[in-house]
């Protein structure tokens, strides 16, 4: 291979080469420093005079007497069997103290757009048993549902235990774990690191562990290589894999950080104006292919900067995800875990998941239900912090007390507390229980007979 | 895809690649020319011209593509092929088939392969309807094509000239067969070809006077678009623009349907897919997908076929229309086609406008939307394309540059409210601000057709809303218990029109379509109520009693019930006994 010493400028993670043979976009580059050894990098921009090169790594040490190596094909990843179990860095080398990995195959990291003519529908209901996911925010196989979750808040803790009790009831497949951390802090990491070990979930895992004290550009391609191994494990293996990406917040800060150096016109707030397509290239390498036998499901966890919503990070990530899992800060300093807002959170793919044949038949109206008497029993706490409670009405006050039963009850539950669907949807039907019957307009009449415990124990004590 | 129309051809080289936007020498070119790049001959556009550099959009991915590999010049522009077999498909932006893509390509979608967007081999049964001899022109109906449960008219296109029909065959021919020959030697197939960038011609536009009757109570019932108009449905993200687009693809009274998915989810696509084939239409009881024609360049799809797919999408609209339908079209959503405007203008290093649009992101979208309208067709029918786009604003703020151009242009606004989704009140539309500019137009029809009392119907339904609004304040300072007596009842009665009426549950097997009659008696059935309630506090009965009223509560139920009338009558009569001992009491 043809080794240039052309390099005429750096800047930030960027490197212009000149007088190339003609080089192919998006090709692999290595970069041999001056003591031999190699950073890697990737054809941005290539004409007949100039190649842009983005370094993964620190550009540390190059000079302009590096040599530039093109190595004729786009980034790819071995990837094997023999994964399962592995540690490895954010750029995909054992970090664990163990073999090489051995290549079954070599894939191309990008990944294909799966052909929407060749989907799955999504339709597995996943048992979290945790009860504001199961109840109200449904998850199913296949599906993308992000954690927006805030600095200092246990969106970690959530993402463990859903990634400890997650099941498809009915079905003894396990899921096969692949977490993929950038910059997350070594506590962090070790965090999860120890859970898995504990657990066991560690046989069945593959872990890129790219640190906050790691190179920042190394992030753009920690995601990519995790989803490269998680389709190789479900599309080639036929396993249900389990996806974490943490945090996506560090990720797009990587590829602001790029986007600045290439000096790009910069879009809101300074991210990326493709950001959203860059994004899309991750999440939606999520989903069922028809006539494959596994499944790739994504539990993406950021940070949300200052808890905003609107900002473009969480916000281009709800325009792509299937919904999402919103932490409030609120609810944590009430001491409630898992303090998840149900209000803002959302999973779109729930209602391909549950009812009659997948949960029970009146899941969704509960949910529904549910749903609409919390959001009117926390409204009014802002007016009760106005007129106090002698100014509610009757109605009101039952409202309010809902509310706060509805997080004490259903929101509230124990890091290793793992509820049935069954035992989350009555729970639902014991709290709306304390609403008069005509107040649950949600909800139709043949349900009510069939669930509310007032006509269940009627109907128990008449047969 | 096939391109039309011949240009000199010519052969250059690649200079430069940058993403999708790549830059070659050598050639010569005219803006918008297909052009084939490199070894793989990937499908581009010619989108710019500076000097001997010719920039090209490529609808394809380009890793590996290298400085110095050659690009033809096809001269031809980027056309759609149209004609029988384009209902029930499912095409990629660039009227690929996705269907043949998988065949050929496998599960994920690869590069390099092109795929006609008509099957070729395909035989159709074509019956003529014009003889030896006839004149025809532009536009003339020739002969005709049961495609599905819909027939497929087979057109004179609009830019033959026309003449006397010297042959004309009946039977069953492939599209490239030749079924029609014109006294000055033209030959038609039932396949035209038409350039995507270019609207089809019309006689002339209409008024829009009649209602696309959606099913869907707070479209039809307060803000309806007319079909041949134009709407907006703005919203963040989860608040319900895709559920809405497809609740009107599932139920809109439109005789074909084109649905984009513009740069979105890849499994709402296979919704669509699994969905459609097993819905029935309700007006002619046959599975919706016999109507439609999808269009899916998901988010992961490459950005520069996203930006032909609205296009494509318009074009198969537009022909539909030709053969005298009433078509609707979904977008979801607009916004993605601006990014990829955007995305594609910051490449050419264009100088950027608004927030990094390109600065003629304005005239993109209105030229977009006016090729919607009702119209007398070429051929003299009348036909339609309603146009709904979704748009889906940074952060939920409608004033950025997508939401706000869009809004100077389109005449229904269907502003969607994250506080509502929030709390499930679905569809999240929020009926403060959002407004339709047809109701004068319309007014006639629902006089006609539903009933010379819903225009007021209508108009008392949206003062009580008005009315709460400005209640809520004083409430949200003084607690409800504090108004006047009348006004409680007013609180009630616009909850009642909220929860009755405007909540719709596009999940319940009967609440998802819910038609212009039934959505009559049941504002019929609130507004019963409150003539009833405030009669009944002008006798002096307490709003306690009034608002406990037991039977009003089985008014919610209505919307689950598929025969509802013998409820509904009960109901109402219940209302009426239980006030009238109210009010004998008192
Ligand atoms: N009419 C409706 N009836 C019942 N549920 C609805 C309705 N409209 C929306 N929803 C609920 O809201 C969720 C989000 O809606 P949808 O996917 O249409 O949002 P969106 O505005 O298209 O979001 P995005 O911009 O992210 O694509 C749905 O999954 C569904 O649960
Ligand atoms: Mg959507």
């Amino acid at each position: 291979m043809k080794e240039y010493r052309t390099i005429t400028q750096i800047a930030g993670p960027l490197v212009f080469v000149e007088k190339t043979e003609p080089v192919g976009y998006g090709e692999l580059v290595n970069i041999v420093l001056y003591d031999g050894s190699i950073k890697r990098g990737q054809v941005l921009d290539t004409s007949d005079e100039l190649v842009v090169v983005q370094v993964f790594e620190t550009t540390a040490g190059i000079g302009r007497d590096s040599g530039i190596r093109f190595t004729g094909e786009t980034i790819k990843m071995p990837v094997g069997r023999d994964m399962l179990g592995r540690i490895l860095s954010g750029g995909g080398k054992p970090i664990d103290g163990g073999p090489e990995i051995v290549p079954e195959k070599r894939l191309d990291i990008t990944g294909a757009a799966i052909n929407p003519y060749a989907r799955g529908s999504p339709n597995d209901f996943i048992q979290t048993g945790i009860s504001t996911i199961d109840g109200t925010n449904t998850l199913v196989r296949g599906q993308k549902l992000p954690i927006f979750s805030g600095a200092g808040l246990p969106h970690n803790q959530i993402a463990l235990q859903i990634a400890r009790q997650a099941k498809v009831p009915g079905s003894k497949e396990a899921f096969a774990v692949v977490f993929a951390a950038m910059g997350i802090t070594k506590e962090e990491a070790n965090y999860f690191m120890q859970d898995f070990e504990r657990t066991g979930a560690l046989e069945r895992a593959v872990v890129f562990l790219n640190l906050a004290d790691d190179p920042a550009v190394e992030r753009i391609i920690t995601p990519r290589l995790a989803l490269t191994t998680a389709e190789y494990l479900a599309f080639d293996l036929g396993m249900h894999v389990l996806v974490i990406l943490t945090d996506m917040t560090n990720y797009c800060e990587a590829l602001r950080q790029i986007g600045a150096a290439r000096e790009e016109v910069p879009g809101r707030r300074g991210y990326p104006g493709y950001m959203y397509t860059d994004l899309a290239g991750i999440y939606e390498r999520a989903g069922i292919v028809k006539g494959k036998k596994g499944s790739i499901t994504q539990f993406p966890i950021l940070t949300m900067p200052g808890d905003d919503i609107t900002h473009p990070i969480p916000d281009l990530t709800g325009y792509i995800t299937e919904g999402q899992i919103v932490v409030s800060r609120e609810l944590h300093r009430k001491g409630i875990y898992p303090p998840i807002n149900v209000l803002p959170s959302l999973s779109r793919l729930m209602n391909l998941g549950i009812g009659k044949g997948h949960t029970r038949e009146d899941h969704k109206k509960v949910s529904d239900q549910l749903y609409a008497a919390y959001a009117e029993g926390n409204d009014l706490r802002g007016l009760v912090a106005i007129v106090g409670k002698d100014a509610l009405s009757e109605r009101d006050r039952m409202f309010l007390e809902f509310a706060d039963l509805f997080e004490n009850r259903f929101v509230r539950q124990g890091y290793t507390e793992d509820r049935t669907i069954e035992e989350t949807l009555d729970l639902g039907w014991n709290l709306l229980s304390t609403l008069p019957v005509e107040q649950l307009v949600r909800i139709d009449r043949d349900l009510i007979n069939k669930y509310h415990p007032k006509f269940r124990q009627t109907a128990k004590a008449e047969g | 895809m096939k391109a039309q129309d011949t240009k000199t051809t010519k052969t250059g080289v690649l200079k430069r690649i940058a993403g999708p936007v790549v830059t070659a020498v050598g050639i010569e070119a005219h803006m918008y020319d297909v052009v084939k790049v490199g070894k793989e001959e990937l499908m581009g556009e010619v989108i710019k011209i500076q000097g001997e550099n010719i920039i090209i959009q490529v609808y394809e991915d380009t890793s590996g593509i290298r400085p110095g590999e050659p690009v033809i010049n096809t001269g031809l522009s980027l056309a759609v092929e149209l004609g029988p077999g384009l209902l029930t498909s499912i095409y990629d932006g660039i009227q690929r088939p996705l269907s043949v893509l998988v065949d050929k390509m496998g599960d994920f979608i690869q590069r390099g392969v092109s795929a006609p967007g008509l099957d070729h081999s395909k035989k159709w049964e074509f019956g003529p309807l014009v003889k030896e001899g006839q004149e025809v022109g532009p536009g003339t109906v020739i002969g005709e094509v049961q495609e599905t449960n819909i027939v497929h008219r087979i057109l004179v296109p609009p830019n033959v000239r026309g003449g006397t029909v010297k042959s004309i065959r009946s039977g069953s021919f492939t599209v490239d067969e030749v079924i029609c020959t014109l006294d000055d030697g033209t030959s038609l197939t039932m396949m035209q070809k038409w350039p995507v960038r270019v609207p089809r011609p019309v006689l002339e536009k209409m008024n829009p006077t009649v209602p696309l009757i959606t099913g869907q109570r707070i479209l039809d019932g307060l803000f309806p678009i007319a079909k041949g108009g134009t709407a907006a449905i703005p919203g963040p993200f989860g608040s319900g623009k895709t559920v809405t687009q497809q609740q009107l693809a599932k139920w809109s009274d439109a005789e074909i349907v084109v649905y984009i998915g513009c740069g979105e989810r890849g499994n709402e696509m296979t919704e669509v897919l699994t969905e459609f084939p097993e819905l029935e239409d309700p007006k002619t009881g046959k599975p919706l997908m016999e109507r439609t024609v999808l269009i899916a360049n998901t988010s992961n799809m490459p950005v520069a076929a996203r930006e032909a797919s609205v296009y494509t999408g318009i074009t198969i609209a537009e022909y539909f229309r030709d053969m005298g339908y009433d078509v609707s079209l979904m977008a979801d959503s607009t916004s993605r086609w601006a990014e990829a405007m955007r995305e594609i203008s910051s490449r050419l290093e264009e100088m950027p406008g608004e927030e990094g649009y390109p600065a003629y992101l304005a005239a993109r979208l209105s030229e977009f939307y006016e090729r919607a309208g009702r119209v007398r067709t070429l051929g003299g029918k009348m036909g339609s394309v309603s146009v709904i786009g979704a748009v889906s604003p940074p952060g939920g703020d409608f004033s950025e540059p997508v939401t706000q151009n869009t809004l100077r242009i389109v005449k229904v606004f269907w502003a969607l409210d994250a506080k509502l989704s929030q709390r499930r009140h679905f569809p999240a539309i929020n009926w403060l601000n959002s407004y339709s500019l047809y109701l004068d137009s319309l007014q006639e029809w629902y006089d006609r057709e539903v009933s010379p009392e819903w225009n007021s119907l209508r108009s008392w339904a949206m003062e009580i809303l008005q009315k709460e609004a400005e209640l809520q304040e004083i409430v949200q300072l003084v607690g409800s218990d504090a108004l006047p007596e009348a006004e409680q009842i007013t609180i009630e009665v616009a909850r009642m029109i909220r929860e009755i009426f405007l909540q719709q549950n596009a999940y319940d097997a009967v609440d998802t379509f819910c038609d212009m009659k039934k959505q009559y008696d049941m504002m019929k059935a609130i507004r019963q109520y409150s003539d009833l309630a405030y009669a009944a506090q002008n006798a002096g009965v307490t709003p306690q009693q009034i608002l406990s009223v037991r039977s009003k509560n089985e008014l919610p139920q209505i919307k689950f019930i598929k025969d509802y009338v013998p409820a509904l009558a009960k109901i109402q009569a219940d209302m009426e006994a239980e006030f009238n001992a109210l009010r004998s009491a008192a």
